[in-house]
C-alpha cells in the first residue's frame, strides 16, 4: 500500500496515524480525536475502532503542524495574485497549519477593522489559522503609528506588527513602536532596509551587479538597521523580531546581541538558503525578491547560524505576483516570489540532508519557535506544541525519500512565480492535520474539508 | 551569431571578423555611390525606448546603406506602469515581420528578455540597455584603435595585443565602459579605468583591468595609447542626482582632459569619446578639438561597424557561425 493511503473511506474527525516517525524518532500508531492527540502508542498496537481512518504513516515523519511568520495572502487588494482561500490551500499543502498574513494589503491593515476581516475570511476558509499582522504605522507610510493596541484587542488578536515591504526607518518611531507594543506582548517585526542606501536598487551589490549593471542592494543596507535595532530593543527592554535576514554580516549582529542578553529573533526564507544572486545573470525576474539573492558566503552564513541557533525560524515571505508582474524586463518586475509549498523541501534539502540539522530542529525552526515569537503557542488553538497526548491535534506527514521537480503552474498559489521551478527537491508532505481535521490527505489538499 | 547583447559573448575570432567585415564596409563608404544591396527586403526596427538621436541615425543609415527597410519605432517612457509593455512591443514587431531588433532601453537586461522570452524571432542587437552594455560603441572603439594604433591601414585580422587603453570618467554608471573592458580584454588590450571612487561600482575588482583615482599619475606611468573621456552628466553631483562628486570644478580639475594633461600624452596617442561632449566638464575644447581627437571619426566608424554587425546577423554564413557555435562548446 503506497505510504499515506487512506483505507477507510468517509469523512471523520478520527485519524489513526499507523506508524509514524514523531520527528524523525521511533514509530508509534497516533490516534486523532475531538481535535486532539487521543492516544499515542507503540507502532502496531493501535486497531481502528472502525470511524477511524487509517493513514498508513511508514516511513512518514510526523511534525508539529508548521508556522509560517511570514506570508503575504495578497487580500485584500490584489486577489488577482492570491486570495486568502487560495493562499491558505496553498499553505496547507505545504505542511501549514497556521500563517501570519502580512500587513501590506490594499487597504493596508493597519486599523482593527481591517485586520478582522482578513482573520474572519482565514476563519471560514478553514484550511490553517490565519495570523494578521498589523502595520506598524497608518499606510505603511512610515510616519504615524497605527492604532496596534486596537489591533492587539481586536477578535484578531494581533501580536506581530510590520510595515514589512518597508522598513521602520525613522529612529524614534521605531523606538516608539518598540514601547508600545510593550502593553500587549508584541513584537515588532522589522523589515530591514535602509532606505537611502538602497534608492533604484535591484538585486545585491556586488561582482554580479557590477557586471551586468543592475543598481545594487548593499548588505550594509540590512546590516546597518539591524545594528541600530537591537540596541534600540535593548535600550528600551523590547522584543524585537528581524524577518527575512540575508547577509553573512546580519548573522554577526544577531549573535552578538543575543551574546549580550538583547530579546531578538530573526528569520531566513528558504530562498536564502539555497539561491545566490548569480542566478541574476539572465535577468529573469523570477529570482527578483527583496531583500536580494546574496553570494554564496551568506548562503553558508545564514545555513550556519539557523544550524547553530541564532537564527530562530524558517518563514517563506511567500510572495504570489501575477504573471504580467514577472513577465518583464527585471527593473519593471516586482519583488518577491512564492515559497509556502516549497519550504519545507528547501530546509530538508539544504539543512536535513546535508546533516546540519534533525527533524527536532526542523521542528523548532518551523513549528515551535515561530509560534511562539508569534505568541500563539498557548491555549486551545495553539501551534508549535510537541506531540503529546492531549495538545491540539496540528501535524504535518511527511515523506522525506520522494522527490519532485517543482512545477510551478501546477502549485496550489494562485501565482507561477516559484523561484524553484525545473528544480528537483526532496520531501513531500502527505498529510496535514488542523486540530484533528485532515486539510491534506495523499498530497492533496482536501477540498470541501476546509471549512468547519 | 545569433543576436549581439554584450561584448562578453564574443570570442577573439568573432570580435576580429566583426572588425575586419566594418573594414570591408568602410572601404565601400567612400564610393559615389554608397548603397549596397546586401539586405534588400529586410526589415531593421529601430526600437528605442530611451531617446538617443545618434545611436538611432547611425544604425538607421547602416541599415539604409545596406538596403534595408527601416522601421523607427520611439517607446519612450513606455514600461508595464505607464503603457505598453515590453512583451507586448516586441509581439507588435514579431506581428510586423521584422528580421533585426535594434533595442536602446533604460532596463539593464531588456534585451536579453527580448532575445530569449520567446516573444520574437528576429536577431536582437542591443544598442544600450542601462548600465550594462552597448556592445556596438565598443566594436567602433576597437575598431578606430585597431586603425590607429596597429601597424598601417584598417589592421585586418588583428587583435589589440600592447594597446594600453585609459577610460576616465563615471564607470559606476556607463554601459560604454563595461562594453569596452570586456570587448579590449577579449582583444589583448591592456585597461586602466580612472574615476573618482565614489563612480567605481562595487565589485570592480572580478574585471579585467586596473582602477586608478589619479588620471594625472595613469598618464605618467601608464603612458596610455588611447585615453577615452567618458560623459558626466552634471546631475551625478547633486544631492538628487546621487551626490557623487561635490562640483563639477572639482570633477574636473581631477578628472576633466585639458590642455595640460594632453600635454602629457605620448606622440601616437588619440583621444576618444563616445559622445555628446559636456566640453569644459568632462574634456576641455583644446582636447576635443586637437588633432590627436578622433572623436569625429568614431562616429563614422560607427556606422561601419554597425553595417558589419546587420550584415552578420542577417546575411552572415549561418552554417560556418553554427560550427563555431558548436566548436566553442
Amino acid at each position: 500500500m503506497e505510504a499515506g493511503a487512506v483505507t477507510t473511506a468517509g469523512t471523520t474527525d478520527r485519524y489513526l496515524l499507523r506508524g509514524v516517525a514523531p520527528l524523525g524518532g521511533e514509530r508509534v500508531d497516533m490516534l486523532l480525536a475531538g481535535g486532539v492527540i487521543e492516544r499515542i502508542a507503540p507502532e502496531g498496537t493501535l486497531w481502528s475502532d472502525g470511524d477511524a481512518q487509517v493513514v498508513d504513516g511508514a516511513g512518514l515523519v510526523a511534525l508539529p503542524g508548521l508556522v509560517d511568520l511570514h506570508t503575504h495572502l495578497r487580500e485584500p487588494g490584489r486577489e488577482d495574485a492570491e486570495t486568502i482561500r487560495s493562499g491558505t490551500r496553498a499553505a496547507a499543502a505545504g505542511g501549514f497549519t497556521a500563517v501570519h498574513a502580512m500587513a501590506n494589503t490594499t487597504p493596508v491593515q493597519d486599523t482593527a477593522g481591517v485586520v478582522e476581516q482578513v482573520w474572519r475570511i482565514g476563519a471560514e476558509a478553514g484550511w490553517v489559522d490565519v495570523r494578521p499582522v498589523g502595520a506598524v504605522t497608518v499606510g505603511l507610510d512610515g510616519e504615524h503609528l497605527a492604532e496596534l493596541g486596537s489591533m492587539a484587542h481586536s477578535a484578531a488578536r494581533v501580536r506581530v506588527f510590520s510595515d514589512d515591504g518597508r522598513c521602520v526607518s525613522d529612529p524614534i518611531l521605531m523606538r516608539r513602536a518598540l514601547e508600545y507594543v510593550k502593553a500587549f506582548d508584541g513584537v515588532v517585526a522589522q523589515h530591514a532596509q535602509e532606505p537611502r542606501l538602497t534608492e533604484g536598487a535591484q538585486m545585491n551589490e556586488g561582482v554580479v551587479s557590477a557586471e551586468i549593471g543592475l543598481a545594487g542592494w548593499p548588505a550594509v543596507a540590512e546590516e546597518a538597521i539591524i545594528a541600530r535595532d537591537v540596541l534600540l530593543a535593548e535600550h528600551v527592554g523590547s522584543r524585537l523580531h528581524v524577518c527575512h535576514l540575508s547577509t553573512a554580516g546580519s548573522v554577526d549582529l544577531v549573535r552578538w546581541a543575543k551574546g549580550r542578553g538583547i530579546d531578538v529573533t530573526a528569520e531566513v526564507t528558504p530562498h536564502h538558503l539555497l539561491l545566490t544572486d548569480d542566478l541574476a545573470r539572465g535577468y529573469d525576474p523570477r529570482y527578483k525578491v527583496n531583500p536580494p539573492l546574496r553570494t554564496a558566503a551568506d548562503v553558508e552564513a545564514v545555513r550556519e547560524g539557523l544550524a547553530d541557533g541564532t537564527i530562530d525560524v524558517v518563514a517563506t515571505d511567500h510572495a504570489p505576483h501575477t504573471r504580467e508582474d514577472k513577465d518583464c524586463e527585471w527593473a519593471a518586475a516586482a519583488f518577491g516570489m512564492t515559497g509556502l509549498e516549497t519550504a519545507l523541501s528547501v530546509v530538508q534539502h539544504t539543512m536535513v540532508d546535508t546533516g546540519r540539522m534533525t527533524w527536532v530542529d526542523v521542528a523548532r525552526v518551523l513549528s515551535s519557535t515561530p509560534a511562539r515569537i508569534g505568541r500563539i503557542d498557548t491555549g486551545p488553538h495553539a501551534h508549535g506544541r510537541p506531540l503529546d497526548v492531549g495538545e491540539p491535534a496540528n501535524i504535518t506527514l511527511v515523506d522525506p525519500s520522494a522527490v519532485r521537480t517543482v512545477v510551478p503552474t501546477e502549485q496550489h498559489t494562485a501565482s507561477a512565480n516559484s523561484p524553484f521551478g525545473g528544480r528537483e527537491l526532496p520531501g513531500r508532505v502527505v498529510a496535514t492535520f488542523l486540530r484533528g481535521r485532515a486539510t491534506v490527505l495523499d498530497g492533496a489538499p482536501v477540498d470541501g474539508g476546509g471549512a468547519s | 551569431m545569433r543576436h549581439l547583447l554584450s561584448t562578453a559573448d564574443l570570442t577573439r575570432g568573432e570580435a576580429i571578423r566583426i572588425l575586419d567585415t566594418a573594414a570591408q564596409m568602410a572601404a565601400t563608404q567612400s564610393r559615389e555611390i554608397k548603397k549596397l544591396p546586401t539586405l534588400r527586403g529586410r526589415t531593421v526596427v529601430n526600437l528605442f525606448f530611451e531617446d538617443s538621436t545618434r545611436t538611432r541615425i547611425s544604425f538607421e543609415t547602416a541599415a539604409k546603406r545596406l538596403s534595408a527597410d527601416v522601421i523607427n519605432f520611439s517607446a519612450k517612457g513606455s514600461s508595464v506602469s505607464k503603457g505598453e509593455s515590453l512583451k507586448d512591443t516586441a509581439l507588435t514587431l514579431q506581428a510586423m515581420g521584422a528580421d533585426a531588433v535594434v533595442i536602446r532601453h533604460q532596463a539593464s537586461g531588456a534585451p536579453h528578455t527580448l532575445a530569449h522570452a520567446g516573444w520574437v524571432d528576429s536577431a536582437v542587437v542591443n544598442a544600450g540597455d542601462g548600465m550594462h552594455q552597448h556592445p556596438t560603441q565598443a566594436l567602433l572603439d576597437a575598431y578606430t584603435m585597431r586603425r590607429h594604433l596597429t601597424g598601417g591601414g584598417t589592421g585586418e585580422g588583428q587583435d589589440l595585443a600592447g594597446v594600453r587603453v585609459a577610460i576616465v570618467g563615471d564607470v559606476l554608471h556607463s554601459r560604454v565602459a563595461r562594453s569596452n573592458v570586456q570587448l579590449l580584454h577579449t582583444l589583448g588590450a591592456h585597461v586602466t579605468l580612472v574615476a573618482p571612487p565614489t563612480l567605481v561600482p562595487v565589485g570592480v575588482e572580478a574585471w579585467p583591468c586596473e582602477v586608478s583615482f589619479h588620471l594625472d599619475e595613469v598618464l605618467v606611468d601608464q603612458r596610455p595609447d588611447a585615453v577615452m573621456m567618458l560623459r558626466v552628466q552634471r546631475e551625478r553631483m547633486s544631492s538628487a542626482g546621487g551626490g557623487f562628486f561635490p562640483s563639477p570644478l572639482e570633477y574636473t580639475r581631477g578628472y576633466g582632459l585639458d590642455a595640460r594633461r594632453l600635454g602629457m600624452l605620448s606622440e601616437r596617442a588619440i583621444v576618444m569619446h563616445p559622445g555628446p561632449m559636456n566640453r569644459g566638464l568632462e574634456i576641455s575644447a583644446e582636447a576635443a578639438d586637437s588633432p590627436r581627437a578622433v572623436i569625429v571619426e568614431q562616429v563614422a566608424n560607427g556606422v561601419a561597424v554597425r553595417m558589419a554587425v546587420l550584415y552578420l546577423l542577417l546575411a552572415g554564413d549561418v552554417t560556418q557561425d553554427s560550427q563555431q557555435d558548436k566548436a566553442g562548446q
